[in-house]
């Protein structure tokens, strides 16, 4: 019997060839290539759509808007001054990259999944995993902004 | 013996997929099986090619299953309340089953329709009628969620519905069961003297809004079915009827004396000029329309009070009666318009009308007689042919897309293709069992996609491991894209399934709603960040805005509640993501959960009885801390002094 079911799934896999496409979503997210983890997280760019981000003089109109954002979408799990379900923003620019930081509220499934500082921090939070919420890059960068002046 | 039976099929399941490796293999009858097995097979994580959607029958719902692999993958609740997704429970959706008697929580859906641009199948909406309580529902497809449902007055029982004409302008409402209009205190015997059939038609606003835009007052036949003209009889609706004894009693035996009974052919072009033209009468009615606000995410219930009649007698051109053998049940209009076919239920004959002989008719005054002021046409000068002794019990003709016919046939338990314009016979399959309606996706259109047909068989006996008395509904896929008709598959349906309807995936799949933005969450008792929360007293009545997000409540912990206070818990999902869903329930709450999608506000009643401390939690697992998305409320006596207080984390 166990003859036969290693040669039926043979001939199955014979038989798939061009039309298993699969879930084009599933495999782009599994198939990325682990992030070596950087020796300084400062240098770890994190897992997204943000591959560079120029921090120039604080934006303040830019940061107030960050602020609402921040509110409306992130305070349900973090709070400015403590760690609750995820970490505080508070000094967040002196631990990680600008870009690692939209990365992280961009594309958090990724993220938590593929990047070594996103792993260790879903560990940390007994699973609790960072919610995508959504932002567009605009938003994300706003927020960025707003952490700036925390 | 059961190892050496898996060892043998085994067997052929490998001879089976060694077959269907081939490109051009033999069509033996084992290679058929294996074939009919790939032809339904879709690999995991892929999806099905079509929509189809079924009437849930006296369950009162619709139901979503792919094509072909008859996958079950929504429950739509429409007219019954479903404790799953709080329809009906929650305060959001309670009025869309207001009616003018009041709440009811049940109906019988028989027939969806999609609605159409341009004679084809759209995917904007899918409409569904109420049978018991005559109503019409109206599903948003980009939700998969009733969004109106709207009642109709002076019917009583609306089975010839919801049929849509070829841009959506109508759906109409015939009603299966005359009664007096408007209604009175009669004596069940004077039938003949008060009894009338109301035939609403309901315009559809361009963002969906249904209204009653007029009724026509027709004789006290039973209106059985219904379908819009196409093409080159756009502008005409049409009506099957049996009855036309106008019997009150013992209908099987009384209603089947005639030979012929009528298909009324409507011209609404016309009824809209006699509406311009006030050539109406407006009649008193009491009925509900009742709507879902995507912005405030609540329904409403508003009351309508009046309904214009045109009687027929007073508008010459607007009804005609077609002769038809034998208490016609379906009346089915091919995809090029000219073809209307009376699908004869206690003959055996399948009748074609022409609508070019129509025409003619009506142009020469051909008229057997006239009846209230409806013309009768000659059969002789409007038939176009017959399909003689094709089978038993004909009931509903759907089409492909290469000129060919199939009708069931509900005694003789078959499907049957044929030609519609030649009256030839072409093939016959056998259904199991007691085939009534049955489908092609687009198959009531212009533009039908002919590659599958489905029957929605009536009894179900033997075909799936029993279920005690009660058996799941029976339905079976066909590939109709070669010349004889294939049985691949059965699959099991909800409820009664009488009508269904389909579509390719891809009109519909790419249009879907994923969350709702909290930005734009116009709910008036929305807590869009936790900053929001908060519990508010006004005398014994308390609200109670709070959010849920991966994984907890805010606030999770509540005193201050008493009992005999009505505590209206609005919990809002601050997820942004897809398929984020968090149930809520309370411990003794006298209705159900909630179940809220991503972005959206949802508000469970609750009475507390008991003092002490209620506990309530998320029921749907939403992360691995799910089973910590829990809270506590404080029930204190009805006197007490505890005061309100509200908290997370402290």
């Amino acid at each position: 019997m166990k003859l036969k079911l290693t040669l039926l799934l043979l001939l199955l896999w014979g038989c798939g060839g061009s039309s298993n496409t699969g879930n084009k979503e599933e495999t782009q997210a599994t198939n990325t290539p682990p992030v070596v983890e950087a020796s300084d997280p400062m240098l770890n760019m994190g897992i997204g759509p943000v591959k560079s981000v120029t921090l120039g003089q604080l934006n303040q109109e830019m940061a107030d808007q960050g602020k609402l954002v921040y509110e409306t979408m992130c305070t349900a799990c973090h709070k400015l001054d403590k760690k609750f379900i995820g970490p505080a923003p508070i000094g967040i620019l002196e631990r990680r990259s600008p870009e690692w930081i939209m990365n992280m509220i961009l594309n958090p499934v990724e993220m938590t999944q593929n990047d070594p500082i996103a792993q260790q921090l879903l560990i940390e939070a007994n699973g609790a995993p960072m919610a995508n919420q959504n932002l567009t890059e605009e938003q994300a960068r706003q927020v960025l902004e707003y952490f700036r002046t925390l | 013996m059961e190892q050496r039976f898996n060892n043998f099929a085994a067997l052929l399941i490998m001879i089976g997929i060694l077959s269907s490796c081939g490109s051009g293999g033999n069509q033996g009858s084992g290679a058929l099986v294996s074939d009919a097995a790939s032809q339904v097979y879709v690999p995991p994580g892929q999806h099905d090619e079509y929509y189809a959607f079924f009437s849930g029958g006296f369950s009162g719902q619709l139901t979503v299953h792919g094509l072909p692999s008859g996958r079950l993958l929504k429950t739509v609740p429409v007219f019954s309340v479903d404790a799953e997704k709080s329809y009906g429970f929650n305060e959001e959706t309670k009025p869309l089953l207001n009616t003018s008697y009041g709440f009811i929580p049940w109906d019988d859906a028989h027939h969806p329709e999609l609605s159409q641009t341009n004679g084809t199948p759209d995917g904007r909406w899918i409409f569904i009628n109420g049978n018991n309580t005559p109503r019409v529902a109206r599903i948003d497809l980009s939700l998969f969620e009733t969004v109106e449902i709207i009642e109709l007055p002076n019917s009583g029982g609306n089975h010839s519905s919801p049929f849509t004409t070829q841009n959506t302008e109508y759906v109409v409402a015939g009603t299966r069961f005359s009664i007096p209009v408007p209604q009175k205190d009669v004596a069940i015997n004077s039938y003949k003297d008060n009894f009338r059939g109301a035939l609403s038609f309901i315009s559809v606003a361009p963002e969906g809004e249904m209204e009653i835009a007029f009724q026509i007052l027709m004789p006290g036949y039973d209106y059985d079915l219904a379908h819009s003209g196409k093409g080159k009889s756009h502008g005409w609706m049409f009506f099957s009827s049996y009855n036309t004894e106008e019997e009150h009693t013992l209908l099987e035996v009384n209603a089947s004396q005639k030979d012929k009974d009528f298909i009324a052919a409507i011209n609404w072009k016309k009824a809209e000029e006699y509406i311009q033209q006030g050539n109406f009468e407006e009649m008193p009615s009491s009925y509900v329309v009742n709507r879902y606000d995507e912005s405030t995410q609540m329904a409403s219930s508003e009351k309508r009070t009046s309904v214009k009649i045109l009687i027929p007698e007073k508008c010459p051109g607007l009804v005609y009666y077609l002769p038809t053998p034998k208490s016609p049940h379906g009346v089915d209009v091919d995809p090029t318009g000219e073809y209307i076919i009376g699908n004869g239920k206690l003959s055996s004959d399948m009748t074609v009308h022409s609508f070019t002989k129509m025409q003619a008719a009506i142009q020469n005054e051909a008229f057997e007689t006239v009846i209230d002021g409806i013309p009768v046409l000659k059969y002789e000068e409007v038939m176009d042919g017959v399909l003689k002794q094709a089978g038993l019990g004909p009931l509903h003709t759907e089409f492909d897309n290469k000129g060919n016919a199939y009708t069931s046939f509900f005694i003789s338990s078959e499907v049957v293709k044929w030609d519609p314009k030649t009256r030839t016979l072409l093939d016959r399959a056998p259904s199991y069992y007691s085939i009534g309606h049955l489908m092609i996706p687009g198959g009531d259109s212009m533009n039908p996609w002919g590659k599958y047909l489905v029957s929605l068989n009536k009894i179900t006996k033997d075909r799936y491991l029993p279920t005690g008395p009660e058996l799941a509904q029976s339905a079976q896929l066909y590939d109709i894209s070669g010349d004889k008709m294939k049985l691949l598959l059965d699959f099991p349906t909800m409820g009664e399934p009488h009508y269904a309807q389909g579509i390719a995936a891809s009109v519909i799949k790419d249009r879907q709603v994923k969350f709702f933005k909290l930005s734009e969450n116009n709910h008036p008792y929305a807590a869009k960040s936790a900053g929001e929360t908060r519990v508010e007293r006004q005398g014994n009545t308390v609200h109670v805005y709070m959010t849920a997000i991966r994984s907890h409540f805010t606030p999770d912990n509540i005193e201050g509640i008493k009992v005999g206070d009505k505590v209206y818990l609005h919990i809002t999902n601050l997820e942004q993501d897809w398929d984020v869903p968090h149930g809520f329930s309370v411990m003794g709450a006298l209705n159900a959960e909630l179940l809220i999608m991503p972005g959206q506000t949802e508000t469970l009643t609750w009475e507390p009885q008991r003092e002490g401390i209620v506990p309530f939690y998320c029921t749907d697992f939403c992360s691995a801390l799910h089973q910590e998305m829990q809270g506590y409320i404080r029930v204190s006596a009805k006197n007490s002094d505890v005061a309100l207080k509200w908290s997370l984390d402290e």
